[in-house]
């Protein structure tokens, strides 16, 4: 599939439930420890979570895999930039999703919003993805 | 506007950590992917890595007695800060070329910036750390920055 930039264009979205297999590879892979990913007990009594907490950085990582994805062999992102704005567990089912804002068919650079959020509509991980389609 | 950060503080700007020098591979390539939940074959091959990649490549190892009870690995890079609670931060990437198997990449980090702000609650100490990641010939590979706000 080629891409088809245009301002405005929403790209497919992808939705993610992960599970704790899924969380628990994610931090193993990382190295990270922080119990309250995958210390059930610990997470909630000690720390007064609701459940088990996603890793912050994996919904970077998805917010990345919506353009990539798009993109397939036909360009490189080149940049992002995006917040977490507040915890997530297991269980929620989180949406990415991106809009194209700018595109240069000259130098082939994009602009995207690009956003996870939960089932209730609220945004999660807002950000911006800077991108360049080969010539 | 009362300060909390101290002259000791903010002389902690421009610490840089000791370089470290990790090489890629195709299985912790490979193991990211399928962990991430990627669809992308490339990356679930191992043939290129995916952005973020260097997050699991530079994620500190440390050994088990320096891990705090709750499992987290102190970064020696901080100050002891005035105020500990972390709240939300950001992540701003460049990414100057693709990382493939083989590379060996070095990554520096430096504490950039610290700066306090008033929010409704009241103050946020922000500080921000830049990882630079090189090849072998010195090339920028990635540029990290992230910004961390303390209240």
């Amino acid at each position: 599939m080629n891409p088809q930039p245009a301002v405005g264009v929403a790209l497919p979205e992808r939705v993610h439930a992960p599970d704790t297999v899924q969380l628990m590879l994610y931090n193993a892979i990382l190295w990270n420890g922080h119990r309250i990913h995958f210390d059930l007990p610990y997470a909630t009594e000690v720390e007064g979570y609701p459940g088990l907490v996603l890793a912050g950085p994996m919904l970077g990582d998805w917010l990345h895999q919506v353009v990539d994805e798009w993109l397939g062999d036909a360009g490189m992102i080149t940049r992002v930039e995006y917040s977490n704005r507040g915890a997530t567990y297991i269980g929620d089912q989180l949406t990415a999703g991106a809009t194209i804002t700018a595109y240069d068919p000259q130098t082939g650079d994009l602009s995207l919003d690009v956003f996870i959020k939960n089932e209730a509509g609220d945004i999660v991980a807002p950000g911006s993805i800077g991108a360049k389609l080969y010539g | 506007m009362t300060g909390l950060l101290s002259d000791e503080l903010l002389a902690n700007i421009g610490r840089t950590s000791e370089p470290r020098r990790e090489i890629v591979t195709r299985r912790d390539i490979r193991k990211y992917a399928v962990a991430t939940g990627s669809k992308i074959a490339k990356y679930l091959q191992g043939d290129v890595a995916p952005p973020m990649f260097h997050v699991p490549l530079f994620w500190d190892v440390v050994e088990l007695d320096e891990l705090t009870p709750d499992g987290v690995s102190v970064d020696k890079l901080l100050p002891k800060f005035p105020l500990e609670r972390a709240m939300a931060g950001g992540l701003e990437i460049d990414y100057l070329r693709p990382i493939h198997p083989g590379d060996w990449l070095t990554a520096t980090r430096t504490l950039t910036d610290i700066y306090e702000k008033h929010g409704r609650s009241g103050p946020l100490i922000f500080y921000e750390v830049v990882m630079n990641i090189e090849d072998d010939e010195g090339n920028l590979v990635i540029k990290e920055k992230t910004t961390r706000i303390l209240r």
